[in-house]
């Protein structure tokens, strides 16, 4: 017979923790993840194998540049007279790239033909200048491959745990079960919950898919590129934190204003747009500095762009931070402005709620 | 207790609710009658503060409601919902906890509950698996497993065969012996009739008629008795004032126009022979209810 008023954090724990169970009692949950699961392992594994198999790069090195390289594993080097020699080799395509002396304050640079191997830059001490002869066709796969790789992750996990947020909330609303737990619980308590549940699930499925990707690297032996890619991997699962919560906050409140899950699609849609968005930016312009520069400072693109960028080499070491900002900030606004919706909205059956009525009041 | 007073809402320009109110006594049950659309179902979603008042007070033991008091309220709205794919048990733990009870103490309290109301056998299964009479308990027991102080049920009784009513309402009396203030709605009146100790009785949105039981049978009295006798009590027809509704030898039910005219029957049967019984005809609460709310 001893009931006490639970905290908010208690009554927001116990929310989450629900969302959380019922999630992993889902069958369709873990099947779907099993075969994330599977194909982020495959992925890894077939990268392993093809880099093994494409065995050294081969490389045109001029004298004053020998000291560059020596000791630097992976590399066929050919020796060249002078830098002209270096570059007719390079465009015939005989060797991949060639790092000559002189020029750059490094004391060398690199030239390649078009595409920038960046597991030459990356396995040099320091990364030099590289000039591109052809740069027409440039075009570096590996930089596209983890554009694509942050793309389809934070689309996956956002798109996966914003509808369950949404279905959540309807079912809530469309089986009355809500005017029992808001009867017992604050509102607040309970968007809170929902919001920290997914959140908790989302951030799980990255923690797991990067320790995949770590684990992968390092057993399949590709040290220099993990290092290469560590950092934007850990700067990925930051940035994702944040933007999920963004989302799941933005998803609660559109599902909030309708009452059947029929009507979900009506009011989530926009969202969905936001999450796609940037996987399909990201692929398009993922070259384009530009425009991958502005996407990293957006807060809905910003957890795919700005790893990219870090990535490719593209970002001081402040701009990540400035763009967590930013991000942090919106997220602020998001959680007050979805709250609000979410509040209002919450016991309004029947025919969808209008935007400004959620607001009002 | 808890005490409603010039409750109004409106949807738009239509006045669902017009100065309702009215009060549940702690200890009792209170039955809450009317009409498909009467504002019952309003009624107790202000209450339950799920819905908000234009105007007017909701009050217990003479203090405002909270959302502190609220939480020691057990509800069971109109339309039922709890989540498909939760079981039984937990679900009802999820809720027990929601109101401040410890893990253990939740899981004791629910599953005891849950076996008062015939649902034993049925602790693990999903919540979607159940029949519709089976969910409906599982229902009550989501309103009552924090033990609240005040019960909101609305049509618990729907959907229930006659052996489940009679466990619901045991377990609704037994809550009200224990000092509970129990108001619910019902469309079946017998049910009504058989289990509350007061009525409120709802029309239109306006409260018509609200007491105890018997005080408002009191109150509705009408002039009709039932008398057995041992002669032929044909003559009663030819008495002024008296109208014979059914007549079969010595049996006749009648009204009378005032209380005077039945006891000049009375006194003309007992002359004419044995009288074994005379007496006045209490009106059921289906025909208290017609009344009321023309």
């Amino acid at each position: 017979m001893t009931a006490q008023t639970p905290s908010f954090a208690q009554s927001t724990w116990l929310v989450a923790e629900r969302e959380i169970g019922s999630k992993l009692r889902s069958k369709p949950f873990l099947i779907s993840f099993g075969i994330l699961f599977l194909l982020a392992l495959g992925g890894v594994i077939w990268a392993g194998f093809s880099a093994k198999s494409a065995g050294t790069t081969p490389v045109a090195v001029t004298s004053d540049a020998q000291q560059y390289v020596t000791g630097v594993a992976g590399l066929d080097i050919t020796a060249v007279a002078d830098r002209a020699e270096a570059e007719k080799l390079v465009t015939d395509g005989t060797v991949d790239a060639a790092v000559v002396g002189g020029g750059d304050p490094l004391g060398f640079s690199v030239i390649v033909e078009s595409d920038v191997p960046s597991t030459l830059l990356m396995s040099l001490s320091q990364t030099p200048k590289v000039e591109v002869l052809d740069p027409a066709n440039a075009t570096d796969w590996i930089g596209y491959i983890a554009a694509i790789g942050f793309g389809v992750v934070f689309l996956f996990a956002a798109q996966t745990f914003g509808a369950t947020i949404a279905q959540s909330v309807v079912e809530e609303k469309q089986t009355r079960v809500v005017e029992l737990l808001i009867s017992a619980i604050p509102t607040r308590a309970l968007l809170a919950g929902k919001v920290i549940g997914n959140t908790v699930l989302a951030m799980g499925q990255v923690l797991i898919l990067a320790a995949i990707a770590v684990v992968g690297l390092t057993v399949t032996g590709q040290t220099t590129f993990l290092e290469g890619i560590g950092a934007p991997i850990a700067w990925f699962a930051i940035f994702f934190l944040f933007g999920f919560v963004l989302l799941a906050a933005l998803f609660a409140a559109a599902a909030s204003m309708v009452s059947r899950q029929e009507d979900i699609g009506s009011t989530t849609t926009p969202l969905m747009l936001l999450i796609l968005a940037p996987y399909f930016m990201v692929i398009f312009f993922w070259n384009n500095p530009t425009v991958l520069t502005v996407m990293s400072y957006v807060p809905f693109s910003a957890p795919v762009a700005m790893p990219t960028r870090l990535f490719l080499g593209q970002a001081a070491w402040w701009e990540p931070l400035v763009s967590l900002v930013i991000l942090a900030v919106t997220c602020i606004l998001a959680i007050v402005l979805g709250a609000k919706i979410y509040e209002n909205s919450l016991l309004r059956m029947g025919a969808r709620v209008k935007l400004s009525e959620a607001l009002s009041r | 207790m808890l005490e409603l007073s010039g409750i109004t809402k409106s949807y738009g320009t239509h006045r669902v609710l017009d100065d309702v109110g009215f009060h549940v006594a702690s200890g009792r049950l209170t039955g809450f009658v009317g009409g498909n659309g009467a504002g019952k179902t309003t009624t107790m979603r202000i209450i339950l503060g799920v819905l908000a008042r234009d105007g007017g007070d909701v009050t217990l033991e003479g203090a405002p409601v909270t959302a502190a008091d609220r939480r020691r309220f057990g509800y069971m709205p109109e339309e039922r919902g709890l989540y498909p794919k939760m079981r039984v048990l937990d679900h009802i733990v999820y809720l027990a906890r929601l109101h401040g009870f410890s893990k253990s103490e939740a899981e004791q309290r629910a599953e005891s509950l849950l076996v008062e109301l015939g649902l034993g056998e049925r602790l693990q299964d999903n919540i979607e698996t159940l029949s519709l009479g089976n969910q409906q308990r599982a229902q009550i027991a989501a309103a009552l497993v924090h033990d609240p102080s005040v019960l909101i049920l609305d049509e618990p009784f729907s959907g229930l065969d006659p052996l489940a009513v009679d466990v619901v309402a045991a377990v609704l009396q037994g809550r009200a012996r224990a000092g509970a203030a129990v108001l619910f709605s019902s469309h079946q009146l017998d049910v009504v009739e058989r289990l509350c100790d007061d009525l409120v009785i709802i029309a239109g949105g306006t409260i018509r008629a609200a007491g105890s039981r018997d005080d408002l049978r009191a109150q509705h009295r009408s002039h009709r008795y039932e008398i057995v006798s041992a002669g032929d009590a044909g003559w009663i027809r030819d008495e002024p004032g008296v109208e014979v509704v059914s007549f079969d030898g010595g049996y006749a039910v009648f009204d009378a126009a005032d209380g005077e005219v039945a006891q000049r029957v009375l006194r003309r049967a007992v002359a004419a022979g044995d009288v074994t019984s005379f007496a006045p005809q209490h009106p059921s609460l289906a025909q208290i209810f017609k009344e009321v709310i023309q």
